[in-house]
């Protein structure tokens, strides 16, 4: 068994490569709606916070993790929907 | 269950990927942003299952107050204010990371997870508080200058060291949480001092920067609280963040460390002198030249975002083109206020994606270009950058505008750009000056065409 820690880094490896070879090919002109794509994508932390928001112990832990879902949910949603609006404009010639 | 729910994660992450990926072409990237939802609605959905959650009261109140503030700020924003939103929402991603490593902290961790709970908190706090400083620069609720005092370093290399120390001795003793505290509170402060330093032009570099944190931070919250999906989202945050800094840099020549410590825009004066004389012109004798142009390229920058001046802008050029010119816009990457934002704003006045040029594509069609009309941009057409080798952006490439064959500079008055660096341009003997409004100027040639 590999213990998590390898495991888990080599995760972080991988997607760093992957991200590099995806965002290289995004063009200039996109370059503002992938920044807020990543700000919701960022947002990820709301499924860590999930879980420690819900433990139902009403301790210090329980009242962060709540309060982290309320700010990645900003992110998550703020992001999806700006982005969107922002796509929406961009049109080709003669559309 | 758990094995469903990892199972789902893998599936939420392959459609990041894939979203990302046609995020690639203006043509498929609205698809991809969507793609990238379900994803992330995926993901959400599966860490409600989690067998550990006994209550869902909290959950749904941080979903509901959220996503209102989300979603209202998503509907509201004007496309100006894009990079202080996008500043905001980094703050908010940092410090949901910093309360999520915050939170992970359980009796009897392992070094390794204290480690890694330190790094969310220590990223996110600086992602957090660095983002409202930008935020405040952005929209100018703070100076926008940079911020520079003596002993600077000192204090910074103070605070590094606080920080070092209070980490380790949190990893010595975790149950103190006196060590806890002090590291969120020094990386929050920290925070505030490195984005202070920077200023003026350098924005779009720090907006860039602190998205990319952000992504590291959900990353390192990621192995606090041992979930792949936070890891594999965060970093692809992270590489994002880094090549649009790097692009911002190259596009200003400077390094990093360069734009983070030197404090360039804080005012420095420098004494060029420029030969030759400035020749304003009148919109109708603009409008003659215009009229009988076959080749136009608009040069934006933020100063027309200003003016609101990206609506007539794009009249005028519908109007060039019924006339029979061709009409292209240049874009130089750090025109507006973070990568892309000319982009965003004419396509919101309906310019077509294709007529957008990148630098490197207009530059060598410049010779070609019988008018060029630069519109409240400034350093990005600064021929100074290739001629005057004392001027502080020497090297850095633009957008060659004095190669046309006329140039117009649409300007409110003879005041240097947003670095404060003093434009030969506007001397050039094929250069002539359009004093005034840039939307009202570009108004009248409309009127004049119509």
């Amino acid at each position: 068994m590999i213990p998590a820690e390898i495991f888990l880094t080599f995760i972080l490896m991988l997607s760093i490569f992957l991200g590099f070879e995806l965002i290289n090919k995004v063009p200039a002109t996109l370059h503002t709606p992938l920044m807020s794509g990543a700000n919701a994508i960022s947002g990820i932390t709301v499924v860590g916070a999930i879980s420690l928001a819900g433990t139902g112990a009403h301790d210090i832990a329980n009242w962060l993790g709540a309060a982290a879902v309320a700010l990645a949910t900003i992110n998550v949603v703020g992001g999806y929907m700006v982005t969107d609006r922002m796509l929406a404009m961009f049109k080709k010639k003669g559309k | 269950m758990d094995n469903f729910i990892q199972f789902s994660y893998v599936v939420a992450a392959a459609l990041f990927i894939f979203g990302l990926k046609q995020l690639g072409s203006p043509a498929t990237a609205r698809r991809g942003n969507m793609v990238s939802a379900v994803g992330m609605l995926i993901a959400v959905v599966a860490a409600l299952l989690d067998q550990g959650i006994v209550e869902y009261q909290w959950i749904a109140v941080g979903f509901v107050v959220g996503a209102l503030i989300g979603g209202a700020a998503a509907r509201m924003v004007e496309m100006t204010a894009m990079p202080e939103m996008v500043a905001l929402f980094n703050g908010f991603g940092g410090m949901a990371s910093l309360l999520v490593g915050w939170a992970a902290l359980v009796p009897g961790s392992s070094t390794f997870t204290l480690v890694t709970i330190i790094l969310s908190i220590l990223i996110g706090g600086v992602t957090f508080t660095g983002s409202l400083i930008a935020y405040g620069k952005l929209s100018e609720k703070l100076a926008s200058g940079a911020v520079l005092f003596s002993g600077q370093q000192v204090v910074n290399s103070l605070i590094v060291l606080g920080i070092v120390a209070s980490a380790v001795m949190f990893c010595v003793e975790p149950a103190n949480h006196l060590w806890l505290y002090l590291v969120v509170a020094l990386s929050l402060v920290f925070g505030i001092m490195v984005v202070i330093p920077i200023g003026g032009a350098d924005m779009p570099v720090v907006i860039s920067l602190l998205n990319s944190y952000s992504g590291l931070a959900a990353c390192a919250a990621g192995f606090a609280v041992n979930n792949n999906i936070l890891i594999v989202a965060g970093s692809l945050v992270g590489a994002s963040g880094i090549i649009l800094t790097q692009i911002m840099c190259k596009a200003m020549n400077r390094s990093l460390s360069n734009v983070l410590f030197s404090g360039f825009g804080s005012g420095k004066t420098e004494a060029t002198v420029v030969e030759g004389e400035i020749k304003p012109i009148t919109a109708e004798d603009a409008f003659y030249i215009l009229e009988a142009a076959t080749n136009v390229a608009f040069i934006p920058g933020y100063g027309m975002a200003v003016a609101q001046a990206q609506h007539v802008v794009k009249e005028l050029a519908e109007l060039l083109e019924q006339n029979g010119a061709e009409v292209n816009f240049g874009i130089h990457p750090v025109a507006g206020r973070m990568p892309g934002h000319m982009n965003v704003l004419l396509a919101e006045a309906d310019v077509p994606y294709d007529q957008l040029l990148e630098m490197d594509d207009i530059n060598p069609r410049m010779e070609n270009v019988d008018v060029a009309i630069v519109i409240g941009a400034n350093d990005v057409v600064n021929p100074a950058a290739r001629e005057v080798e004392s001027s502080p952006i020497y090297g850095m490439p633009v957008i060659n505008v004095d190669k046309a064959r006329t140039v117009f500079v649409l300007k409110r008055s003879m005041a240097s750009g947003f670095a404060g660096i003093e434009n030969p341009l506007f001397y050039k003997d094929n250069t002539r000056m359009l004093f005034g409004d840039a939307k009202e100027s570009i108004g009248l040639l409309v009127r004049e065409f119509s």
